[in-house]
């Protein structure tokens, strides 16, 4: 089985003593917690310097994001659509590349999905929704494996042309929106037809969350036992760990890096499809807001661990949740958040250099 | 700046004790329903509330609507189109108890400001941009104002000013609204000299302030000399035309500060009288008014003062004609009335007054702009 083959390779290291793998897992809870914990002392300051009470401000950010089931909620909403596109650079970085394109994917996912669910009205919602979320991945995964594609056949960064693409994206997202497939009955907020109430995606039972999130936890729970359970996982760990060892042993790296690329660009695709499919019920300039930049932050801050991806993503919906309410109640700017966001996740990536350096979680037999 | 603990703090029980002793002087009827909190208003923008324009626009009558007896205003800037502004407005009922919300941009209406307003039947949902129609929630409805005719106003200054006859027009995108300002702008402007045309750049977007200096200085370099525009934050457009050394009107809100030799006048927003009339009905308990509309005569917008480059002979045409408008005698757009392409768009001895419903759809540009749609 496929499994058998990655998981002795994978873990060798970590199994010689039963405690090391605790000692691991301990260690990278410890690094990112005390990280914040710092962080938030840094804001604090900070805060303080600007005549606010640190603890008022503390108070404020848990009971805006953590302190109670609204809060909660608040916080895994704002969340949902940062997991999928977060994905987006998850993915191509295990085969060692750096997309930041996951915008453009999500706007002409987004853009597909719409049309697909226009034209669907009419069929069973289930067979509608399903056709609006396998088109929009397939688009997404195209437009990222364009980069993929310049980056293996023609020697193109793929930073820089994912970033280009999205540019690309959202000029023939507006090109559609606002002509061949504008809705004439959308006058100063051009849009493409809507897809009718009854394809609507609707909430998570007992939760005022939408299927987003739920998406979003399936397909980082997929991505983690693709990455490190799978044959495949393992041959796009070793593109990304050395490109040219790779080829020396056999591997078709062209075909792996387009592979990564396509499903990084399916998740951000798939996350243009919930905005549609359960925000805004058509294609519009609301779509373009952002989130494809902002997964890329959540990405690089889970060090691009498709499981660390759904709690980096949560905390990340929850500064922006509390967000609201530091400028509600102590009348902050925006900024506020901002800066508590560089501040934590500048002070989190200067943790990474801890990796190894602290002796409480080394193996035991370099610990002597 | 106010260091307001979450919590009710001694001076809200202060303020409370202190109203429900005048309640009994004044016998129950009079301020029951005001007591015991402050009625609690929640503003939501789209962008910075410091942005020179659209949201500054609105920042300004939430500021006023503050000074208000029991009023309480919480305020969030730079909320996106997206779920967040659904959770924004469930958290400003929720965590901080409003029963009125202005969430300005205008594409937070549909689904937003709807679902929610289904989901809170409670609370009030006054929006921004003439968007609301019967059949959807009576707790909903959209204020608006008819800002054409101070651009038609713009128009007739910048007609008096230029020297090239040729004036240039920043817009975001071509759009009902906006076409219409533009088609006000040259109409005022050509009632001065009709020689005059207009060139309009379209940026494609609301805020995109590299384009917009671009589309500026690329006006400027044609031989334009006042330029106006329609994007929500004119700042970068005003202080271009300042630096290039041609003349500017304003839009959304006041930016004279940032042009004082170019700026000629501007077409502002006057939001406060939307926001008193819908937190007065909250207030006195009166239903909510869901269409709320109006122009220079209902208030709804003004012009900015003139700056000093502005003529006599201007001031007093412009005066002129705006006392018109405020008494409602004057019409922008009649008959008979040609587009750009020579098609005939209003047919001679017809007049679309502000009301009309056609001007909503309006989808050219007169004869004397240079653009397409």
């Amino acid at each position: 089985m496929d499994g058998s083959i990655a998981l002795p390779a994978g873990r060798a290291g970590a199994a010689a003593f039963p405690g090391d793998r605790l000692r691991r897992a301990a260690e990278s809870v410890a690094i990112p917690v005390g990280a914040l914990v710092v962080a938030m002392v840094l804001f604090g300051v900070f805060m303080a310097l600007t005549g606010k009470n640190p603890l008022d401000v503390y108070a404020l950010i848990y009971r805006g994001g953590f302190g109670s089931g609204f809060a909660w909620q608040n916080t895994l909403q704002r969340a949902a659509p940062l997991i999928l596109t977060a994905l987006c650079v998850a993915l191509p970085a295990q085969a060692g590349l750096i997309v930041i394109g996951g915008e453009g994917a999500l706007v002409l996912g987004g853009l597909a999905a719409a049309v697909v669910g226009h034209a669907a009205s009419g069929a069973s919602p289930l067979a509608a929704q399903i056709g609006m979320a396998l088109t929009a991945m397939f688009v997404g995964g195209a437009w990222i494996a364009l980069a993929g594609a310049l980056r293996h056949y023609r020697g193109v960064n793929e930073t820089i042309s994912s970033l280009l693409l999205t540019y690309i994206a959202i000029a023939l997202f507006n090109h559609f929106v606002e002509g061949p497939l504008r809705d004439p009955g959308s006058l100063n907020k051009p849009s493409t037809r809507p897809i009718g109430e009854a394809l609507m995606v609707g909430h998570l039972p007992g939760m005022d969350v939408h299927w987003g999130l739920a998406y979003g936890v399936a397909f980082c729970a997929l991505c983690y036992v693709l990455v490190h359970y799978t044959v495949l996982g393992f041959a796009l760990r070793i593109v990304g760990g050395n490109v040219r060892a790779a080829r020396l042993a056999g591997l078709r790296v062209g075909w792996l890096v387009l592979v990564s690329c396509f499903l990084g660009g399916s998740a951000a695709g798939l996350a243009g499809m919930v905005e549609v499919a359960a925000v805004h019920g058509s294609a519009n300039a609301s779509l373009i807001a952002g989130y494809g930049y902002a997964g890329i932050l959540v990405s690089f801050i889970a060090r691009h661990n498709p499981i660390a991806v759904v709690p980096v993503a949560v905390l990340v919906g929850g500064i922006g949740a509390s967000g609201g309410l530091l400028q509600r109640r102590l009348d902050l700017p925006d900024a506020t958040v901002l800066v508590l966001q560089g501040i934590a996740f500048m002070v989190i990536l200067a943790a990474e250099t801890l990796y190894g350096r602290l002796r409480l979680f080394q193996p035991r037999e370099q610990r002597r | 700046m106010s260091q307001k603990h979450p919590s009710t703090t001694r001076r809200d029980l202060i303020k409370a004790l202190a109203a429900a002793g005048v309640g009994t002087a004044l016998g129950p009827g009079l301020v029951g329903r005001a007591l015991p909190a402050d009625v609690v208003v929640g503003v939501i923008y789209v962008g910075p509330k410091d942005d020179y324009g659209y949201n500054q626009a609105q920042a300004q009558a939430a500021a006023q609507i503050k000074k208000m007896p029991g009023v309480k205003v919480v305020e969030e800037e730079k909320v996106p189109e997206t779920v967040d502004v659904q959770k924004t407005m469930a958290s400003m009922i929720e965590q901080d108890g409003a029963v009125l919300l202005f969430p300005t941009s205008f594409g937070y209406f549909d689904p937003h400001v709807i679902k929610m307003a289904e989901k809170y039947p409670k609370v009030r949902f006054a929006h921004c941009g003439g968007l609301w129609k019967e059949g959807l929630p009576k707790n909903a409805g959209s204020y608006f104002g008819y800002i054409d005719e101070c651009q038609y106003l713009n128009g007739v200054v910048a007609g008096h000013t230029t020297k090239s006859k040729k004036l240039g027009f920043v817009a975001a995108k071509p759009i009902p609204q906006v076409l219409r300002n533009i088609n006000a702008f040259t109409l005022g402007a050509k009632s001065v000299k009709p020689d005059i045309t207009t060139a309009v750049i379209f940026t494609g977007d609301w805020a995109m302030p590299v384009k917009e200096a671009e589309s500026a200085n690329s006006l400027i370099d044609q031989g334009v000399d006042v330029i106006t525009m329609h994007v929500d934050s004119p700042k970068v457009v005003v202080e271009t035309c300042e630096r290039r050394g041609i003349y500017v009107c304003g839009y959304h809100a006041n930016q004279s500060a940032l042009a004082p030799r170019a700026y000629l006048t501007g077409a502002e927003w006057n939001w406060i009288t939307p926001y008193t009339e819908h937190v007065k009905a909250v207030m006195e308990g009166r239903p909510m008014n869901n269409f709320l509309r109006g122009g220079l005569k209902e208030g709804y917008v003004k012009p900015s003062p003139y700056g000093k480059a502005v003529s006599e002979g201007a001031r007093k045409n412009a005066d002129g004609i705006k006392t018109k408008m405020a008494k409602g005698e004057f019409v922008i757009f009649k008959g008979p009335l040609k587009d750009n392409t020579g098609k005939t768009v209003i047919a001679s001895g017809t007049q679309e007054g502000q009301t009309d419903l056609v001007l909503e759809q309006m989808n050219y540009l007169v004869e004397g702009v240079v653009g397409k749609v």
